[in-house]
């Protein structure tokens, strides 16, 4: 979705100097994101990768405009980072972060509520953004994406990947990616990118991938009946989940009966989107979609 | 992680909040013991990780000490079915015993995480000593659910009207339970009943209390109230190696990086006519180590009939998946057929380690593909 990020974005990371900052830091530089410095407290007037290091990221926005920026700090200081990231005016801040406490997430979006002009927050315990061809700001692979016209949002990592190289395989491509995260609370939810994406000029068609636990997907198959008029393939994973099991990801929790892949599949069904229970199939069913 | 009754109790004690005078006990002698310190008569409870206990007869009211000593030895060592631990139940190791309380009233009241508010929130019914779930669905009138987002003054007045309750003891009661939820992290605070007894006073008779496992880093004191026979043996095993295993009850093994792909590979599975064995990510920074113990976890459960290893490698190095599995392979024989479906960082090392090895290990070249041979292999194993 190139309004939220380009490749003319100015991104900045936090926890830019650790194993994993610096990893992924060194994918995204390589895929082409225009990451223009880092933040490490304590390490400020450094060099790594050839960007510059600053102690704060108010430092760093002040020095390089930078507008974007992907947390790599471990789950103890995350919370803080995105408030800093918010306060600093950041716009865009991607958290990758898996672990936070949820009583820390409630903090930060009650505080993201409390501001102005509140950023957009995607995770935390997420893969990022990618725009194909132009920048990415996360961890997954880009060599698997390829510039295109359906958009994917989706509560998972890996089972995104699957859907991307799908994609990528039928020709149809990416116009691009979000990853929500698997946390319970987060930021950016599926209603905020099927918005972006039914604006976004090149998205043609929406694949959306969601998990059991909660009812984000109920709710963006409310949206999506009123709001949504590009074509929409889902996928909800955990229809084999036994009840009340974490699986995996902190969100993905079937509790009290509710939050079952079935609701999902019957509300996202009743407001017209086409449901493929086969995770291998989603791209064929897009191709379909679009060449009727 | 869940704990026991008892422990929650010796919790919401220190925040200040009445429960009934109680003693845990492992054998008859000390459930007979405990009885005679409380006082007869009294409740005798099994203390297992679920709830639906009274319906299942894991709670029994003693006038006498045989009938202490008796219904000890109904419940320790036996396994208990309830509503909620599905058929296999759950094996009773533990009671806790505690004096009768004379009641006057049962009510409801939990706080929790309420994902769509954002906020912690709290849930309070008159109807108190059954399913919430089921008064819910029939009487959602009775049920008072509010979001706390400036805290516990968000709802005192209104809960005090709605129970009937002196407002100054719902207030207190309320402020207690809060900080006890945010002190310790908890998603869940569940008191049910909490009962109002003959001398107006409010008591905590049963209480659960879950707390957040992404908190748990800044409570270590919390982890020696881990039961480790409440949990399964596997899921135990692979916690201690950095893996999220989750054992499932059908016959094909899978191994996964990522709890959404995980799930999706169980679900098609299924699509494909078989049922998943377990819920395995073997996660983003995976060592060649626990991969290995990964791979013993899944040759060793005797229900696997074939094992699907389902790698979609970004942070994950299909080598490492490799090691992992010829490491394994040293002290557990394949007895099952694996079909591998390896895609990303290291590909062709991963595939080139397996077959230097010799290893009879089917390929496959996606996952759809790979669900169909793992199925098909699963039943090579059936009688005709």
């Amino acid at each position: 979705m190139r309004s939220l990020l380009n490749a003319g974005t100015r991104v900045i990371c936090q926890g830019f100097t650790g194993r994993q900052g610096t990893f992924h830091c060194e994918q995204m530089i390589a895929y082409g994101t225009r990451l223009v410095a880092g933040v490490t407290p304590g390490k400020g007037g450094r060099m790594h990768l050839g960007r510059p290091v600053f102690d704060s990221v108010a430092e760093a926005v002040q020095e390089t405009q930078a507008e974007a920026s992907v947390i790599f700090v471990p789950p103890p200081f995350a919370a803080e980072a995105i408030i800093e990231a918010a306060e600093a005016g950041i716009r865009l801040i991607v958290c990758i972060t898996e672990g936070i406490p949820v009583l820390d997430m409630i903090r930060v979006k009650a505080h993201l509520r409390g501001m102005n002009r509140p950023p957009v927050l995607i995770g935390p315990n997420c893969p990022g953004i990618i725009t194909p061809g132009e920048a990415k700001i996360g961890i997954m692979p880009g060599h698997i994406h390829r510039p295109g016209c359906v958009g994917v949002v989706s509560r998972s990592g890996t089972l995104t990947y699957e859907a991307v190289a799908q994609l990528s395989a039928v020709g149809l491509g990416q116009s691009g990616c979000i990853g929500i995260g698997g946390d319970p609370i987060h930021g950016m939810d599926f209603i905020d990118a099927l918005a972006g994406f039914e604006q976004d000029e090149s998205t043609r068609g929406i694949v959306m991938i969601g998990e059991i636990g909660g009812s984000d997907e109920e709710k963006a198959a409310a949206y999506i009946r009123r709001q949504v008029s590009k074509p929409v393939v889902a996928f909800i994973a955990g229809a084999t989940a036994p009840q009340g099991k974490r699986m995996g990801h902190a969100g993905a929790i079937i509790s009290g009966g509710k939050g079952t892949a079935e609701a999902k599949f019957a509300a996202l069904e009743s407001a017209g989107v086409t449901v493929e229970r086969n995770p291998t199939l989603l791209a064929h069913r897009m191709l379909e979609l679009l060449e009727s | 992680m869940n704990i026991h009754e008892y422990q929650a109790k010796s919790l919401l004690k220190q925040a200040g909040i009445a429960v009934p005078d109680g003693l845990a006990a492992r054998n008859v002698d000390e459930a007979v013991e405990a009885a005679g310190r409380l006082g007869l008569p009294v409740v005798v409870k099994a203390q297992i990780h679920a709830g639906g206990r009274g319906k299942a007869g894991g709670v029994r009211m003693c006038r006498r000490l045989e009938e202490v000593s008796q219904a000890a030895s109904d419940l320790l060592g036996h396994v208990l079915v309830t509503a909620q631990t599905g058929s296999e139940g759950k094996t009773v190791h533990l009671l806790y015993l505690e004096r009768c309380q004379s009641i006057v009233r049962e009510l409801y009241l939990s706080l929790l995480i309420d994902r769509e508010a954002e906020a912690v929130a709290l849930v309070a019914s008159t109807d108190g000593g059954t399913d919430i779930e089921e008064v819910a669905k029939i009487h959602p009138e009775r049920i008072l659910t509010r979001p706390l987002f400036n805290g516990p003054s968000d709802v005192t007045p209104d809960l005090s009207d709605f129970l009937s309750l002196p407002a100054l003891d719902v207030e207190r009661l309320v402020e207690m339970l809060y900080q006890l939820f945010i002190d310790k992290d908890c998603s869940l605070i569940e008191l049910n009943p909490l009962a109002v007894n003959d001398q107006g006073e409010l008591v905590a008779l049963d209480a659960k209390i879950v707390f957040d496992d992404n908190a748990l880093f800044r409570h270590p004191e919390l982890e020696a109230m881990r039961d480790p026979l409440e949990e399964d043996p596997r899921e135990r095993e692979a916690r201690e190696f950095g893996l999220n295993y989750i054992a499932l009850d059908g016959r094909i093994g899978c191994m996964v990086n990522g709890a959404g792909l995980a799930m999706a590979t169980m679900d098609i599975i299924q699509l494909k006519g078989d049922r998943p064995a377990n819920f395995l990510d073997v996660g983003g920074g995976v060592t060649e180590q626990a991969v290995a113990e990964a791979f013993r976890l899944l040759l060793g459960d005797t229900h696997v009939r074939s094992i699907l290893v389902n790698i979609f490698g970004g942070i994950v190095r299909c080598d490492i998946i490799a090691r992992g599995l010829l490491d394994a392979v040293k002290t557990h024989p394949m007895r099952v057929p694996v079909v591998m479906r390896l895609v990303g960082t290291n590909e062709q090392e991963g595939r080139q380690l397996v077959k230097q090895a010799g290893l009879d290990v089917r390929w496959a070249g996606n996952l759809d593909e790979a669900a169909e041979m793992a199925v098909a292999a699963a039943r090579e194993g059936d009688p005709s």
